[in-house]
């Protein structure tokens, strides 16, 4: 099967400095994939990539089998992302937010109605839809963020370390609602974090990113069983022992 | 439809924020209209002006500057758009619109379009007010000004977005109010004409003369009288142009200067 995101020897330099070295995963569909690494190991900068915000300049970037240099439109649409920022206008309403998202994506009044109400619903603010984002505390500016991400019924939803700055209890209602996208909806998700103990090690597939290159990648336990360690956070604490 | 809805999507916004920002509103007409009820009637009694098209006899200070003001009005309005769109990135909310699947250029064009309807918004209530003071623009010179203000719009909104293309940081806006925005407003024909900027110096005349957006003013002139001015056209649409054009580039995925600010 078509993997929904596949990234081919990405590289990319910020000036003389290389943020990305050849690197290469898979998401496949309707799978959990954790990207982990510490702060400064290239997350953002790949997640900028994978959204298009920039090019890289080496490797490419597929989505479902689409390149998204060459055909960026077609492979966009068909992801939703997350910033690590917030990005919500705070003097718009919920609703409001959520219907220029729907029109950024070419939905019409009475389809993107339909689904601001389903999302929603589902992300439990359905009474909060006329508030301004302004008002919002951070764990329901968040929702709001996934729900607009979900406007347009993506394929693969790119998450950047979406619990900063969450208390552990919404965090975990966060990662869980995820989880459930990924497991009803068919949803691939890309979920860059630093925190380890966002992650089932049974259930979830770890990409392991430090100083820009994949040191690991493959489901949680088996990369754990491959580095001789049973504790995650042995492997995160220091990804530069695990082979490349 | 997809690209009709987007482009809708953009303006509704931008109105919303608009219409929510009263102060923004109130700041844009004041400007403008103490320039006219001050600085002209103050002038009217001490600066003549001779005939020149599209006038066809002697007219007041205060009649000759509205052209003018209008453009401080658009040129105003650029700056605020180029502004938000800084503060946007700097925010993050640019890259919602950014990850948008429609092309990039279109998504920039239509930010400028969305900044266009809303300086038209303010250049009409700035004339309604003018109006009121002193009623001397024919009354079909107020839709025949139109295709006036969207060109200038699009020359004025075009230097916005280029200019928000290469501010890095929302702290340097200050400085390009300092160097492009007064320079541009001064060095042009908005408040003198250009023989009368010539009589007090040669280099200053041919600097305005250089300047497009003395070119956008007397389009905005002619158009208010219902005549083209061929030449005024021409660089307005051509500098517009190339402006948007450049800033297209700057926001290019690939080559643009927004890959290190994002």
């Amino acid at each position: 099967m078509t993997p929904a995101l596949e990234v081919s020897g990405v590289s990319y330099r910020f000036g003389e400095r290389l943020a990305l070295d050849s690197v290469s995963f898979t998401v496949e569909v309707a799978t959990f994939t954790a990207l982990l690494g510490p702060n400064g190991a290239g997350k953002t900068t790949l997640f900028a990539l994978a959204s298009r915000l920039f090019d890289c300049s080496e490797g490419t970037i597929r989505i479902f089998g689409g390149d998204l240099r060459r055909h960026p439109g077609a492979a966009l649409a068909r992801l939703g992302v997350v910033f690590q920022d917030q990005t919500l206008d705070l003097d718009l309403t919920v609703v409001q937010n959520l219907r220029y998202a729907a029109a950024l994506h070419g939905l019409g009044h009475r389809d993107a109605a339909r689904r601001i109400e389903r999302e929603l619903s589902r992300l439990g603010l359905a009474e909060r839809r006329n508030e301004k984002a302004r008002r919002l505390n951070g764990g329901h500016r968040r929702r709001i963020e996934i729900a607009r991400a979900l406007m347009h019924e993506p394929a693969l939803l790119l998450l950047d370390e979406p619990t900063v700055g969450l208390d552990v209890p919404t965090r975990r209602d966060l990662i869980d609602q995820v989880h459930r996208l990924c497991r009803d909806d068919g949803i691939a998700v890309l979920w860059a974090t630093h925190l380890v103990d966002e992650l089932d090690p049974v259930l979830d597939r770890i990409v392991l990113l430090h100083r820009g290159q994949v040191r690991a990648q493959g489901r949680a336990d088996e990369v754990l069983a491959a580095a001789g360690t049973a504790d995650l956070r042995c492997l995160f604490d220091d990804p530069a022992t695990v082979a490349p | 439809m997809k690209w009709l809805i987007c482009l809708y999507g953009i303006i509704w916004r931008e109105l919303l924020r608009f219409f929510s920002q009263r102060s923004r509103f109130f700041g844009a007409l004041v400007r403008p209209l103490i320039w006219l009820l001050v600085f002209a009637t103050g002038f009217r009694a001490a600066l003549g002006l001779a005939i020149v098209p599209p006038y066809e006899t002697y007219i007041p200070y205060s009649i000759y500057i509205v052209p003018g003001l209008v453009g401080m009005v658009q040129l105003f309005n650029a700056m605020q758009s180029s502004l938000s769109m800084v503060y946007d990135r700097e925010m993050g909310s640019m890259r919602a619109l950014l990850t948008s699947p429609l092309p990039r250029w279109y998504l920039i064009s239509c930010k400028l379009l969305a900044g266009i309807v809303v300086s038209i918004l303010q250049v009409y209530a700035f004339l309604g007010i003018a109006w009121a003071f002193d009623d001397a623009i024919p009354t079909l010179g107020y839709v025949t000004v139109l295709p006036a203000l969207i060109a200038n719009g699009v020359l004025l909104g075009g230097l916005g977005l280029l200019l928000s293309s290469l501010i890095r940081q929302l702290e340097n806006f200050a400085g390009v109010m300092n160097f492009v925005v007064f320079p541009v407003f001064f060095l042009s024909t908005a408040l003198y004409p250009l023989w009368k900027i010539r009589e007090g110096s040669d280099l200053l005349a041919d600097i305005c003369a250089l300047n497009p957006f003395t070119y956008g003013v007397e389009l905005v002139r002619f158009a208010f009288y219902g005549q083209l001015d061929p030449v005024s056209a021409a660089v307005v649409v051509v500098a517009g142009a190339v402006l948007l054009g450049c800033a297209i580039v700057g926001y290019s995925p690939s080559r643009g200067l927004i890959r290190r600010k994002t």
